[in-house]
């Protein structure tokens, strides 16, 4: 994308712009869901709280994006060994386990009506549906990253380049951080309801 | 590309040449991504200078929008009985007429007035205009890079930015009017749309400009960061920063801290509109109606918009700190007093103003024990800003001062912050809130300390900066009627409001006649009026130098005109993409050597004479 940084940087040795960007990206995101989540421990302290236990399949989901994150680490790893063909399937993997983990969030959801905490019940409800949904919404947006990852990995020949291991090394950070944060929110809405 | 400025080489010429490095730049060819066809130089450009400029000129007409908007309301209040109907061919229909034809401003009108002026001034100009202009303008060319980490997140930074504006401007020609509910668009009226006549389609479309306008807020500030960590030229310490990037540095992190919190309360905001859900309401009734919104609090709502709210005004403050720094050192022909101390009073205010939100919200049922947290830190907040008011004058103190209009602007800077930083101290005491919260006194105290302060910051830097943006200056004998004029305007605009504020007048307030005690002010109500059409009228004198400058302003013929150290002032007069020709120049001592070993100024790319030390490294 620009020569200039790239230049600038394997002189001077520091981390790379780029990596840096997501760093701050994703420092932005956290602040975002820290809102979130202060929001609903201030909110629950103020009384007019509905106690619920969250529904079982967002367990799945979490084991689903972990499962993610680590294929998505070993396609990354397998394409610095040059294994194209371990390379390529454990980026398909991390992407189907990506719309896993979307669509599994969105039987949370129906399950979380099923045991009657439809959307307006009461906030406690209603929060888990803005966060996790937020949150999906972050997913979708490193799921759009593993797609073109994937595109670029089927159509174009295999090579294995700095620029490449670059653009791998951004989407993997930010696919661990969504993981993550995902991982911190379940444990937050499992054990502060 | 290569077209030589002083022939022969001039001396800084050789020394970019023989001290600063190689990093190939000229090697690639760049033409046809960058400045190959006019859309792609001055419209989808990802130059940052070109940008700057975008955001500066998309800056002016939002200020001139918000001014005019300020200038309805305060005919409002200066001339609440006098026939408004002259203004129906702009207002049409916001113009209302009683059976004898006198016309009146319509109350909805009014509120929209006021929460437009504020936001647009707040996140248009103060944010977008004034530390977008000058981040982008300043700290590739300050730092010695040859552009932003990534011009092309540079470029959508600047076009959310301008889809944030037209968003809000098509808000403005909704039949049902802007949104009207104030710029902190607190809930009930901005969870409801059928709060009011602007809680409907104007506050949807606020709130997709917002958005929009938070999402380049984080694309610039990241884009700062990275910039000014990671491409930094050889010899360029952080300690060897001009004060203009450390503010802007600081400034680019607190937008990324604190903006997210905006977006999540947005969020929400969202889910109570369109959703159903609580989070913000409880117990509401519109029309003898109840509500079935039951256990929210509207007062989460105001805990996460201060918690943008509060930084925000330190993002608005201290660009416009940063580029008076440097422009009264330049001025002054002396060092910045203290840089040190500057550049650490800098992180104590970013640091504290995440801490002190709740002050804005005193009076609305944060429990009073709390309160004395919040007020502890506010009033700590005076000690790194009285650090800096002292450098500031100790700068001036004994230095051979050349009153341009951008070192005047400076000094009006000072004396402002001054001003409105005293009155800080009586609004950060929870127990004079009780009198003091919603009157004209906080009007008065936030426009003279964020409003006209950062404004004179602006001013200052566009005065000084001007050149380096155009190749032209602007004329001088203007700019002196523009200061002058304005602040002695804004002075007579906004002190007499201190006494309104005392009495207990409140603010946004679109009549006072069922008030007998507040009758008394109406004759400073029309003086504070007629003073705020005189300033407005001073900045379209501003504008006309401005625009006037860029095409018929006189030539620069020097590189330096200002004869200032920084970097920005060693690239050709007119700069090209990549900013240097040739190399880039390395640096080799602190951006404030005036006035030292007999020589006026000594260029930050000049190598340290044998034995001599950097004056930055103490």
């Amino acid at each position: 994308m620009n020569t200039m940084a790239v230049d600038q940087e394997n002189k001077r040795n520091k981390i790379h712009p780029q990596k840096f960007a997501v760093w701050l990206a994703c420092g932005s995101i956290t602040m975002m869901f820290t809102a979130l989540v202060s929001s609903y421990i201030v909110r629950q302290a103020s009384g007019n709280w509905l106690e619920f236990r969250l529904p079982g399949i967002f367990l799945l989901s979490t084991i689903t994006i972990l499962a993610s994150s680590a294929a998505l680490h070993g396609s990354y790893i397998a394409y610095g060994r040059g294994k194209e063909g371990l390379y390529k399937s454990l980026l398909l993997l991390a992407l189907l386990l990506g719309f896993g983990f979307v669509i599994s969030q969105y039987e949370g959801w129906l399950a979380l009506q099923s045991i009657g905490v439809p959307l307006k019940t009461n906030p406690s409800g209603d929060f888990v549906y803005a966060i996790s949904g937020l949150h999906a919404a972050h997913v979708l947006g490193g799921i759009v990253a593993l797609t073109i990852a994937s595109i670029r990995a089927f159509s174009l020949p295999f090579k294995v380049t700095a620029r490449r291991k670059l653009r791998q090394e951004l989407t993997l950070t930010y696919w661990h951080f969504v993981d993550l944060l995902w991982v911190y929110l379940f444990f937050f809405l499992t054990l502060y309801s | 590309m290569a077209h030589v400025e002083n022939n022969p080489m001039s001396e800084e010429d050789i020394l970019i040449k023989e001290q600063g490095y190689d990093d190939h730049f000229h090697d690639h060819h760049h033409g046809d991504k960058y400045q190959s066809n006019f859309i792609t130089t001055y419209i989808f450009s990802q130059d940052h200078k070109i940008i700057a400029r975008q955001f500066l000129i998309t800056g002016i007409f939002w200020a001139i929008i918000g001014g005019l908007m300020s200038l309805i309301f305060r005919l409002q209040l200066g001339f609440p009985e006098e026939n408004m109907a002259w203004l129906r061919p702009v207002l049409g229909r916001w113009i209302t007429l009683n059976d004898a034809g006198v016309g009146s401003i319509a109350p909805e009108f009014y509120y929209a007035m006021v929460t437009m002026h504020g936001t647009i001034i707040v996140f248009f100009v103060l944010t977008a205009g004034l530390s977008g202009t000058f981040s982008n303008l300043l700290i590739p060319l300050q730092v010695g890079a040859r552009d932003m980490a990534s011009p092309f997140l540079n470029m959508l930074s600047y076009w959310f930015f301008f889809l944030a504006g037209v968003v809000m401007f098509i808000s403005l020609f909704l039949s049902t009017g802007p949104f009207s509910g104030g710029w902190t668009a607190y809930p009930p009226l901005s969870a409801l749309p059928q709060a009011s006549t602007g809680s409907g389609a104007g506050m949807t479309l606020w709130l997709v400009s917002l958005v929009l306008f938070v999402v380049s807020v984080l694309l610039g500030g990241i884009n700062y960061v990275t910039t000014v960590l990671n491409l930094r030229t050889k010899g360029m310490t952080m300690w060897r920063m001009p004060l203009t990037i450390w503010a802007f540095f600081v400034t680019a992190i607190l937008g990324i801290l604190s903006f997210p919190v905006l977006a999540s309360g947005f969020f929400l905001l969202v889910f109570d509109r369109g959703l159903g859900t609580s989070f913000f309401l409880n117990e509401i009734f519109i029309g003898g109606q109840a509500l079935d919104h039951v256990g929210g609090s509207p007062i989460l709502y105001q805990h996460m918009f201060w918690f943008l709210g509060h930084p925000e005004v330190y993002i608005i403050i201290l660009p416009a700190m940063g580029i008076v720094s440097e422009v009264l050192s330049v001025h002054a022909r002396k060092p910045i007093f203290g840089y040190k101390a500057m550049v650490y009073s800098i992180l104590a205010i970013a640091f504290l103003s995440f801490i002190v939100w709740a002050h804005h919200m005193f009076m609305s049922g944060v429990n009073p024990f709390i309160s004395n947290f919040f007020v502890v830190f506010t009033l700590i907040i005076a000690v790194p800003s009285a650090v800096k008011v002292f450098n500031w004058i100790a700068t001036l103190y004994g230095g051979n001062i050349r009153f341009t209009s951008a070192s005047l602007f400076g000094i009006g800077f000072v004396s402002m912050f001054i001003s409105g930083g005293l009155t800080g101290i009586f609004l950060g005491n929870s127990a004079l809130d009780i009198q003091l919260h919603d009157t004209y006194f906080v009007v008065a105290h936030f426009h003279i300390v964020m409003g006209i302060a950062a404004f004179f910051g602006m001013f200052a830097g566009v005065y000084n900066w001007f050149p380096k943006m155009f190749g032209r200056f602007m004329n001088e004998t203007l700019g002196r009627i523009h200061f002058w004029g304005t602040v002695v305007g804004a002075y007579a605009i906004f002190w007499p409001m201190h006494y309104l504020g005392m009495a207990g007048v409140p603010r946004r307030y679109y009549k006072f006649d069922v008030f007998e005690s507040f009758g008394q002010f109406s004759q400073m109500n029309k003086f504070i009026t007629v003073a705020a059409i005189f300033v407005f009228a001073l900045q379209i004198l501003f504008v006309i130098n401005f625009f006037y400058s860029i095409w018929k302003g006189k030539k620069m013929t020097t590189k330096n005109p200002w004869g200032a150290s920084t970097l920005e002032w060693t690239t050709p007069i007119h700069t090209g993409h990549g900013n240097w020709e040739g190399n880039i120049p390395s640096v080799h001592r602190w951006p404030y050597d005036y006035g030292k070993d007999g020589k006026e100024f000594i260029s930050q790319i000049q190598p340290l004479a044998e034995g001599e030390k950097d004056a930055g490294d103490h």
